[in-house]
C-alpha cells in the first residue's frame, strides 16, 4: 500500500472526513463537497494492460488521456466514449460521476464496462470488489454500484475496465429532418442489425454513426441514407464532450434528461438528443428546476449541468422507497458519513 | 417455529391450495440444478400474486423465518436449496410474458419465463433476448437475474446485468419498489447492478423488464481442430488482436470432444486435443468479410482442421455438440460435477496443464468446455456419488480449480454463482474485510436476514474454520492429535 493510500486509510479510521477528486473537471455537477477536497491525481499510473485480454487496470488518478493514448497504440479504446470536460479528467473521475458518451446506446456505459474496483470504504478500509476478467460473480457487484456514486460510497483507488478493439472504420451518415421524424426513423432502423454507433440530432439533422467492417459499414449508410457528414470526429467530439456551441448559452442553464428512447418529442423541449433519443439536452432559465418534474412524468431523471449553479445537488429527487434503500447503503459502505460530504442525497450527512 | 402455526399464519394472506407442507409434497424441491446438496423445506409456497408474495415475506420477517426465492431450479451452485426450517418461494406461476414493445425493443415479464420463451415470444418481430445460458429452455428470468447469467454469447453482447433496463422487486418487509426505468440509467446509487447477481440475498423479483435486440441477419460458425491445446488457446488471442470480437467463441477439450461426439454426432473430429467454434454474426457484408479474417487467423495459428458450417442445419449440429457437453458427460459417468472459475486467458494452457495433474493425483477423470472468448472455464469432474470417497476426492479437486483460479488471477464464479457450493472458496478470494462489507449491504436491504440465509457470502467464522484447514496447504491444524 502506498503512503497516500495509508494516509486515506488512517484519517477514515479516525473518523475524519475527507472529499477526494480528480483533476476537477466535473465539480460543477452534484452538491458542493463541504469539506476542502484532496486531489487524486498523484496517485496514477496505468498497472496492467494486455490487448488480448481486453482488459486495462489503473490507478484512479491516472488521466483519461494518458489511457486513451495506451489504447490507441494497440488500435483499443473504452467502450463507452466518455466525455472529458478537461485535460485533466481521469478515470477515476470518469467512474464516480458515471458519464458515458455517444457510443453507450451501442457498447454500453461506463458501468457496463466496469470489471473491478478497488476502493477505501467509510471505516477506512482498503478493500478489491469484481476483478480482471470478463465474467464475475462471486460477491455482490459492489463495481457497479460504485460508478456514479460520486465517490460518496468509498474512494476509488484502483479500476479494472474492459476495453475493445477500434472499428475498421467509421462513418457518419447526416439526414435533415425534424426531431420528431428522427426518432421515428431511428425506431424504424433500430429494427434492423445495423451497425449503428450512435443516433444524435441536433440542428435539424439526424446524424447516424456506423462502425465496423469496411463492407457492413457500406451496406448500412446506403440503406439508411441521407449523406455522409465531413469531419464526424469533430462532430461527435461536440456531443460527447459538450464542446459544440450549442451546449453554451451565457445566461442559461444547461439540462440533460434521461428517459426512455421512445419518450415523445412533445414530452420535453430538447434542442439536442443524443442516445437515439434516450438523453435530452435542455436548456432553461437559471434557477428553473422544472426539467425533474418533466424527467418524472416521463418516467426518467434529470441533471442539471449548470456551472453557476449554487445550491442543492442538481439531482433528480429519489422517491421514498428509492432514497431509503440509497440511504441504508450509504451507511453500509460509510457509516459515519465521512466521504464527499455534500456530494449526493442532499445533505443526508 | 412449528409447521402448523406457520402455514397458519400463511394461509391468511395466500390461497391454501398454494401452500404446501406434506413430505411428499415438499420433497420434489428438495433441491436444484446442484443434486449434491439437498434440503426439504418447512413449507413451499407457489404464489400467483404480488400480493401473496408481499404477504409470505412479511408473516416470515414477523416470525423470523428464512425464505428462499426458486425459479426453474436449474441452477448450478445450490442458490435456490430449500431451508430446512423455511419457506420455500417459488415463482413459477409468474410466467406471463406482460408486454412486449417492438418500437422501443423492450419487453416486460414476469419473473418465472423462461429465457428462451421471450427470444421465441418477440421472434416474429424479427427481435430477439441476447444472454443464453445454455439451460435457456429451461432456466427463469428470475433466475438469470438471480444469478447474473451469461451464456455463450456474452463476450459481444453481454451478461444479464448488461441487457435488463428494469426490475420490480419485494423487499424482505413486503415493500415493493422498481429499480432501473426504461430510460438508459436512472438518478441515485446503481441499484440495479446491485440486485442483479445478488443470489436472492437482497429481495424477490416481481417483474423484468429486458433490452430486445433485433436478429442478426447472418450467422455462421466455423469449426477448427488443434493438436495443442495451447495453439488453440493462442488463436483465441490472435482473433481478438485482429480487432475481432465473435459473436460466441467456444472451446472444448479432447475428453469433451469425445464425449460429445458420441453423443450428437456433430461431425467433430475425436483426434482433435483442442476444438474452436468461432461464431460471427452481423449483416450479409460483415459476416463474409469477418469470416475470411477468422478462417486465416486460425490457419496461420496452426488449426489441424477447418471447417464452415455449410448451411443453417449444419450451425445448429455444430452448436448441439457444445450445449450438450454436460448431458454428453452424463452419459458416460454416473455423475458429474461442473466447476465454473474464470481465469486471463493467457494462463489458460498453464490452468488445463494443472487440472491434468489434478486429475491424475485424485485419480478422477475430467474434460473441459470452456468459454474461451472471456475465460470462463466450466471444468467437468466425473465421479459416482455411490463412492463416498469418489464424492469427496470430486469437491477436493473442485475446490483446487477454484483455489487455482483466484492464484493466477482470476475468480471462482463466472456465471453459475456462489450458492451453498463455493461458499467456501469465497473466503480464499475475499479478505475478511471484504466479506465484512458484503454482510453490510445485505442488512442494508435485509436487516433480519431471512432471504436466503447461509448462501453467497460466507460468515467469518466459517472461514475461520475452513481456513484452520487449509492455510498450511493440506496439513491439518494440530497435526500431534490423533483423527479419524
Amino acid at each position: 500500500m502506498s503512503d497516500f493510500i495509508a494516509t486515506l486509510c488512517s484519517q477514515l479510521a479516525a473518523k475524519q472526513p475527507i472529499s477526494v477528486i480528480g483533476g476537477n473537471t466535473k465539480g460543477f455537477l452534484g452538491g458542493r463537497l463541504i469539506d476542502e477536497p484532496l486531489s487524486m491525481r498523484e496517485h496514477s499510473g496505468i498497472l496492467s494492460y494486455e490487448p488480448t485480454e481486453l482488459v486495462l487496470t489503473a490507478k484512479s488518478g491516472t488521466t483519461l488521456a494518458e489511457i486513451e493514448q495506451c489504447l490507441q497504440d494497440a488500435r483499443q479504446m473504452l467502450p463507452f466514449e466518455p466525455p472529458r470536460f478537461g485535460e485533466q479528467s481521469t478515470i477515476g473521475g470518469v467512474m464516480a460521476t458515471g458519464l458515458s458518451g455517444p457510443r453507450r446506446m451501442h457498447l454500453g456505459s461506463a458501468r457496463d464496462c466496469v470489471l473491478g474496483v478497488r476502493l477505501i470504504n467509510g471505516l477506512g478500509q482498503h478493500l478489491k470488489f469484481g476483478g480482471e476478467v470478463m465474467k464475475n460473480v462471486a460477491g455482490y457487484d459492489l463495481s457497479r454500484l460504485s460508478v456514479g456514486a460520486y465517490g460518496t460510497l468509498g474512494i476509488l483507488t484502483e479500476i479494472s475496465v474492459k476495453v475493445l478493439p477500434m472499428p475498421e472504420i467509421e462513418q457518419t451518415q447526416s439526414l435533415e429532418c425534424s426531431q420528431a421524424e428522427a426518432l421515428e426513423i431511428l425506431v424504424r432502423i433500430g429494427r434492423h442489425p445495423y451497425p449503428i454507433s450512435a443516433a444524435a440530432w441536433i440542428k435539424g439533422a439526424l446524424a447516424v454513426r456506423l462502425s465496423g467492417a469496411a463492407s457492413g459499414v457500406a451496406s448500412a449508410a446506403a440503406a439508411i441514407g441521407g449523406t455522409s457528414l465531413p469531419d464526424s470526429e469533430t462532430f461527435w467530439a461536440g456531443l460527447r464532450d459538450l464542446s459544440a456551441t450549442e451546449f453554451h448559452e451565457a445566461g442559461r442553464w444547461l439540462w440533460r434528461l434521461s428517459v426512455a428512447p421512445t419518450t415523445p418529442v412533445s414530452a420535453i423541449d430538447a434542442f439536442c438528443f443524443d442516445w437515439a433519443g434516450g438523453q435530452r439536452w435542455v436548456m432553461t432559465d437559471p434557477d428553473d428546476y422544472s426539467p425533474f418534474d418533466i424527467a418524472s412524468e416521463c418516467g426518467g431523471h434529470a441533471i442539471c449541468f449548470a456551472k453557476d449553479r449554487s445550491e442543492g445537488t442538481g439531482m433528480q429527487p429519489l422517491e421514498p422507497g428509492i432514497l431509503s434503500l440509497n440511504q441504508r447503503i450509504k451507511d453500509a459502505m460509510d457509516p459515519h458519513g465521512l466521504i464527499n460530504r455534500g456530494r449526493l442525497l442532499g445533505g443526508t450527512h | 417455529m412449528e409447521t402448523g402455526q406457520l402455514v397458519a399464519a400463511l394461509a391468511t394472506g395466500v390461497h391454501a391450495d398454494r401452500v404446501l407442507f406434506q413430505p411428499h409434497d415438499v420433497s420434489p424441491y428438495e433441491c436444484d440444478g446442484l443434486t449434491m446438496f439437498k434440503a426439504k423445506p418447512k413449507v413451499v409456497v407457489l404464489p400467483e400474486t404480488r400480493d401473496e408474495v408481499c404477504h409470505v415475506l412479511r408473516t416470515c420477517k414477523a416470525l423470523g423465518v428464512p425464505v428462499v426465492a426458486r425459479g426453474a431450479g436449474t441452477g448450478l451452485s445450490g442458490g435456490a436449496l430449500p431451508h430446512a426450517e423455511g419457506v420455500l418461494l417459488v415463482m413459477a406461476k409468474f410466467n406471463r410474458i406482460l408486454d412486449v414493445d417492438a418500437d422501443a425493443r423492450i419487453a416486460r415479464v414476469e419473473p418465472g419465463v423462461r429465457n428462451l420463451a421471450i427470444s421465441e415470444a418477440v421472434s416474429d418481430l424479427n427481435l430477439y433476448y441476447a444472454p443464453d445460458p445454455s439451460s435457456q429452455i429451461a432456466c427463469s428470468i428470475g433466475g438469470n437475474i438471480a444469478e447474473n447469467s451469461g451464456g455463450v454469447h456474452c463476450l459481444k453482447y453481454g451478461l444479464t446485468v448488461h441487457n435488463v433496463l428494469s426490475i420490480t422487486i419485494a423487499l424482505d418487509d413486503g415493500s415493493v419498489v422498481t429499480v432501473g426505468s426504461d430510460a438508459l440509467d436512472s438518478a441515485g446509487y446503481d441499484l440495479l447492478a446491485l440486485t442483479i447477481g445478488s443470489e436472492g440475498l437482497l429481495a424477490v423479483v416481481l417483474e423484468v423488464t429486458v433490452r430486445l435486440l433485433p436478429k442478426p441477419e447472418e450467422m455462421r460458425v466455423v469449426m477448427a481442430a488443434f493438436d495443442d491445446v495451447t495453439k488453440a488457446g493462442d488463436s483465441v488471442g490472435n482473433i481478438i488482436a485482429a480487432g475481432i470480437i465473435p459473436a460466441g467463441l467456444e472451446m472444448m477439450d479432447g475428453p469433451a470432444v469425445a464425449a460429445v461426439e458420441d453423443f450428437v454426432k456433430a461431425g467433430y473430429p475425436l483426434d482433435a486435443e483442442a476444438l474452436l467454434l468461432c461464431e460471427v454474426d452481423g449483416t450479409r457484408e460483415e459476416v463474409a468479410d469477418e469470416l475470411a479474417r477468422v478462417e486465416s487467423i486460425l490457419k496461420e495459428s496452426g488449426a489441424t482442421m477447418l471447417r464452415v458450417a455449410k448451411n443453417e442445419d449444419e450451425r445448429l449440429l455444430f452448436w448441439k455438440g457444445r450445449k450438450s457437453a454436460f448431458p454428453a458427460v452424463g452419459r458416460i459417468s454416473p455423475d458429474y460435477y461442473c466447476m465454473d472459475g474464470t481465469i486471463p486467458r493467457k494462463h489458460l494452457s498453464l490452468v488445463l496443464k494443472r487440472m491434468r495433474e489434478m486429475s491424475e493425483r485424485y485419480d478422477l477423470r475430467c474434460a473441459n468446455v470452456f468459454h474461451a472468448g472471456d475465460g470462463n472455464l466450466h471444468p467437468l469432474i466425473l465421479f459416482d456419488a455411490n463412492n463416498p470417497d469418489e464424492v469427496k476426492r470430486a469437491e477436493d479437486f473442485g475446490a483446487e480449480i477454484l483455489e487455482l483460479s483466484v492464484e493466477v488471477g482470476g475468480t471462482i464464479t463466472g456465471e453459475h454463482g456462489v450458492g451453498v457450493e463455493k461458499i467456501n472458496e469465497m473466503c480464499v478470494q475475499f479478505s475478511s474485510d471484504e466479506l465484512t462489507q458484503f454482510h453490510t449491504v445485505k442488512a442494508a436491504f435485509d436487516p433480519t436476514g431471512i432471504l436466503n440465509p447461509g448462501k453467497a457470502v460466507p460468515t467469518l467464522n466459517r472461514c475461520a474454520e475452513f481456513g484452520k484447514m487449509h492455510i498450511h496447504h493440506g496439513q491439518m491444524p494440530h497435526p500431534e492429535l490423533e483423527r479419524f
